[in-house]
This record gives C-alpha cells, structure tokens and sequence, in this order.
C-alpha cells in the first residue's frame, strides 16, 4: 500500500439483493490529487461514494480515508470528510445562511464559529445576497453552490462529490468546476464521480472508469486516451456519396476502418502519417471535395466507447443501485 | 464523557431546525389547526345527537377527550412524511456523513413536535369550550392531563419516525398510517362508549390503549362519577413509556442502518 494514499479501496465488494453494485473495486487516490470515478447510471460509483463516506458497510474489502477505516473508525472519520451528493442536499424551508450554520452546529463548532464560517462561505459562494432567503426559491445552480458550501464548512481535507454538477446548465457547471479547482489548489483530496467525460477530463488527475461494479480501466486522461489509439481525422464529405472514394484515398494513412454516418467520416490515422495535410492532398488527388476537415485528439468518450463496447450515454442501465 | 453533551446540542439544533420551519409551512399549521375542528364540529353536531353518553353532561364533554387523543396521535403523521421526505432529498444522507449523535435527527423532531402538539391542543381546547365542552376537576389535574397529551404526543414522534423511515415515502407513511392508526383511534371508546359495541369489537376498544389514555384524560379533565379513576392514568404512563422505548430503539436501529 503506498503511504501517501488519502483514499484507499480495496477490494470492495456490496450488493443489494441480486443487484451487484460491487464487485472488488479498488481505488486510490494521493494526497492532494483529484481521483474521478466515471461511469454510466448505476455503475457503481454512488455506492462507492457511499461506502467510503461511512454511510453504508461494505460486504467485503476495505477502505481507508485519510488513514481511517471506513468501518471501524467511521465516527472518527466523519469530521475528516465533506459530502456533497447529486441530489442537493439541503433543507429548502431553511434560508442558505440557517443551512450553514446548522451544518457547522452539527460539526460541533461554537455558535459563533458556525455563524462566522456561514457568513465567509456564504461570500465565497456568491450566496450573500440569497442567504437570506429560504432554499426553496434558489435555482438549481445556486442550491449545488449551497450543497458545496455545506460539504465545506469545516474545510475538511478529503472531498467527496458524487455528480456535482449533473442537471447543471453550462454557465453553472463552469462555475462549479472553478470552485472544485480553488480547493484542490488548497490541498484538499477530492473523489468525484461523474457521467460527463468532460468533467473528468478536467478535473481528475487520475480516472478510475468503473462499469457494472467492476473498475474496467485506471490512468490518467491522457493514459485513457492512448489505449484508443492516436490522433484521429473527422472529416465532412461535399457529398456523401462519395464516402467510398475517401475510405479508399485514406486507407494508407489509416489506423483501422473508418466510422461513416452520413457525409461525416472519422478514421484513426497511423503515427506520423503526416496528418491533415496529407490527408487533404490525397482527398484532393482522388477528387473528394470536403466542407471541414480536422484532426483532434481521442476523448473520452471514444476511450469510453472501446473500453465498454459501448458509447457512454447509451450505457445500460440494468446495474441500478437503490436511491 | 462529551458524548451526552454533544446527543443534547445535536437534538436541539435539529429540534430547532424543526422550530425554524414551522411558520414557513402554512399548508401544515392549516392540517393541524383547521382539519381537527372540522373533526370536532362533525362528531359533535352531526353525530352527536344520536350518541348516548350516560353521566356526561353533553357529547361534548364525552367528545373532547376522545378527539383530542386521536388528533395528537395523529399529528405525528406530519413527523412520518417529513422524515420520508428528509431520506429522499438526501438531507439525512446529509446529516449521517456528519460527525454527530446517531439519535438526534429523531429526538429532535420529536422534541419540536411537542411545540406543535401544544399548538394544537390550545386549539382544540378552545373549540372545545366553546361547543360546550367544560373543565370539572382542579387546574392541576388538568395540567396533569396536558402533560400525559403531550407525552402520547411524544410517544407517537417515534412511532411516525419510525414508519416515515421505514416507508421512505410519503404516499407509503400514509397507508401505513391510515390502515394501522386510524382504525385503532376508532375502535376504541375515543367517540362512543364500548359498552354500546357488539362482543369482540368491545373487548378489544376495552384493552385498546388509546381507551386507556381517553379514559386518562376524561379522569384528570371531568372527574366525577361518570370519568371514574382506575387505573387509567397509571397505565396511561406505562403505555406512552413502553411506546416511546420500543419505538425509539427501533428508530434510532433503523437510522443507523439505513443504505443512502
């Protein structure tokens, strides 16, 4: 086991019934780092979330957060955590600053403190003007912020997100994410789950794609990216019948068979092929007109695609796990 | 040990929290106010005319006790709903990630439902007088009287807690409350008196606790001849004591093992 390690999974293994939520999922995450557990819906990742926040024993295996066992210690371990769920967990009869200070009572700082430490969040959230008013009336954006703010209130130094940001609005995800990043710039270790392959890719340093229980592939985004191959070439075709004819002009340049949907082409292209401008010189020659053309590294959602067999958002649904 | 003293901040925090949204739900003050009247002005003047009560001076002094046993009973199904409602929101997902009492979620509902029980009783109370219900014992016996009311009250935050956790939902708190609770407010001498019931259904409303309590009530509130004293107030304080540990362990047991 490495030393440094603030979250540590082996091994886990839970199910409700039939249902396997997991089965021997390990997981690690080092001091300071942001450790994303992507998957689709019911994958698995709330259960582990759960799991390591002590709200649910495991069957098997064992886990370890900030050098506590989630079982034994699990008392001790939770003022060491701060937890912010998919559903925004506040209380929406209650104004955002009796939110705060409720929480803080509940971490068993003074009144005063708790009062303080609300009023700070309240600012660093951009909730001063709102928090006077009952949750009930704030927007979806605004109730994740307070969620968060919740999670933070006693700066814990382990972070756990399950889809923060899931039913968000662009403008709201961005801000959000810019919030994440503040504190893991403070230090602070953070597990976050997520079904956006975008949101792993930025946040996570390392990710851990987990799929009907089972961890199915461990690295960074860039490692990810690379067990899909290189750089890949999308092109637009002027006429789709003529998708034949730039298979044909490509093939030498190709890593493998293209994907075609209607006049969109996009081929894995060989290491050192010579890229776009050889591609565009061939198409030329063989007289395939093209509207764009670009090359674009793999993402995640291709590298969710061949670990899986499956795109990401057609993923099935059948390991659900208990609301 | 600290751990005492953090189980009493705990539950007055959230007891608080409970305080806090009252006023903020109006819907809920009307189904505690306005729906026991209701309950009250129909037994007394639609029913009441063809109930006997031999030894009461009207129905509605047989009435009152009965009516306000079953609205406090009944109060508690607000706790059941809140509680769902708190599960499926993720709140007490919320408050078991915390470093706090494993009891203080439920005994601080249960300490803030006593506020709104008391709200209701004034209420209830009043109409009372008002319909011709009166007092015919000493200011202490009534206040005894107040004071069981509201321990059944509290007796009956945990059973609600209970169900509401146990249901996880507001459409299953209730069913669960509606079959189990209502009928058994009914089938015992709360409205009409068991003697006037066929066998059976007469011995059963006879040893149905809520008799007991109603009996209680009528004992400290009327006295005399009519509301005689017998064990009722005893055993009265036995059953809210029983109901509140057996409810209470099972609660807090549920609680702890929750999945989310």
């Amino acid at each position: 086991m490495s030393t440094d390690a603030v979250i540590e999974a082996r091994g886990l293994r839970r199910s409700f019934g039939d249902v396997h939520a997991l089965q021997g999922v390990d997981l690690v995450a080092p001091a300071g780092s942001v450790l994303g557990v992507l998957g689709p819906n019911g994958a698995g990742k709330t259960t582990a979330v759960r799991i390591l926040t002590t709200l649910l024993p495991p069957d098997g295996g064992s886990a370890t957060v900030a050098g506590l066992d989630v079982v034994k210690d699990a008392q001790e371990l939770r003022s060491k955590i701060g937890l912010a769920g998919q559903y925004a967990a506040v209380d929406e009869y209650l104004t955002g600053k009796e939110n705060l200070e409720m929480v803080g009572r509940l971490y068993h700082l003074s009144p005063a403190e708790s009062r303080s430490r609300a009023k700070e969040l309240l600012e660093e959230f951009d909730l001063v003007d709102a928090g006077g008013r009952t949750a009930g009336t704030y927007s979806g954006g605004m109730r994740r912020r307070l969620d968060l703010a919740a999670a933070l209130v006693m700066r814990p130094p382990v972070l756990f997100l399950d889809e923060p940001t899931t039913g968000l609005d662009p403008r709201s995800r961005n801000s959000l994410w810019q919030t994440i990043e503040d504190r893991v710039a403070d230090g602070t270790t953070v597990l976050l789950t997520t079904q956006y392959l975008e949101e792993a890719d930025r946040l996570a340093d390392r990710i851990a794609v987990i799929d009907h229980g089972q961890v199915i592939a461990e690295g960074t985004s860039d490692e990810l990216k690379a067990k899909v191959g290189g750089e890949r070439l999308d092109l637009v075709l002027e006429d789709e019948a003529q998708a034949a004819a730039a298979t044909e002009a490509l093939a030498p340049l190709a890593d493998g068979e293209p994907a075609v949907d209607g006049a969109s082409l996009s081929t894995p292209l060989r290491q050192g092929s010579g890229g776009v401008v050889a591609a565009v010189r061939r198409l030329d020659d063989a007289g395939v007109g093209v509207t764009d053309i670009a090359v674009r590294r793999p993402t995640l959602d291709d590298a969710f695609l061949t670990l899986t067999g499956r795109p990401a958002e057609e993923a099935s649904t059948d390991g659900e796990e208990p609301a | 040990m600290s751990s005492l003293r953090w189980t009493v901040s705990d539950t007055l925090v959230l007891a608080m929290r409970q305080l806090r949204r009252i006023p903020r739900q109006p819907d809920l003050l009307i189904g505690y106010t306005i729906q026991p009247v209701m309950f009250v002005l129909l037994f007394r003047y639609v029913f009441g005319g063809a109930i006997a009560t031999p030894g009461f001076d009207n129905y509605a002094s047989y009435l009152m006790p009965g009516i306000i046993v079953q609205s406090i009973a009944f109060g508690g199904f607000v706790t059941a709903l809140a509680i769902a409602d708190d599960m499926n929101k993720g709140l007490i997902g919320r408050f078991r990630s915390l470093p706090m009492s494993r009891i203080a979620v439920l005994s601080g509902r249960a300490f803030a439902d006593i506020a709104l029980n008391a709200l209701q009783l004034v209420v209830l109370i009043g109409i009372g007088l008002v319909v011709g219900f009166g007092f015919g014992t000493d200011v202490l016996k009534v206040l005894l009287g107040i004071l069981l009311l509201l321990g059944l009250g509290f007796a009956f935050s945990w059973v609600f807690c209970l169900i509401g956790l146990l249901s996880g939902s507001a459409e299953t708190s209730n069913a669960i409350g509606f079959t189990v609770i209502f009928p058994l407010t009914f089938a015992s001498g709360a409205f009409v008196q068991p003697s006037t019931m066929p066998d059976g259904l007469r011995q059963f409303a006879e040893a149905n606790p809520f008799t007991t309590l109603v009996d209680a009530t009528r004992h400290l509130w009327i006295g005399g001849e009519a509301a005689p004293a017998n064990s009722d107030v005893w055993m009265s304080i036995v059953w809210i004591v029983a109901i509140t540990v057996v409810a209470s362990f099972l609660a807090v047991r549920r609680y702890r093992s929750l999945a989310g």
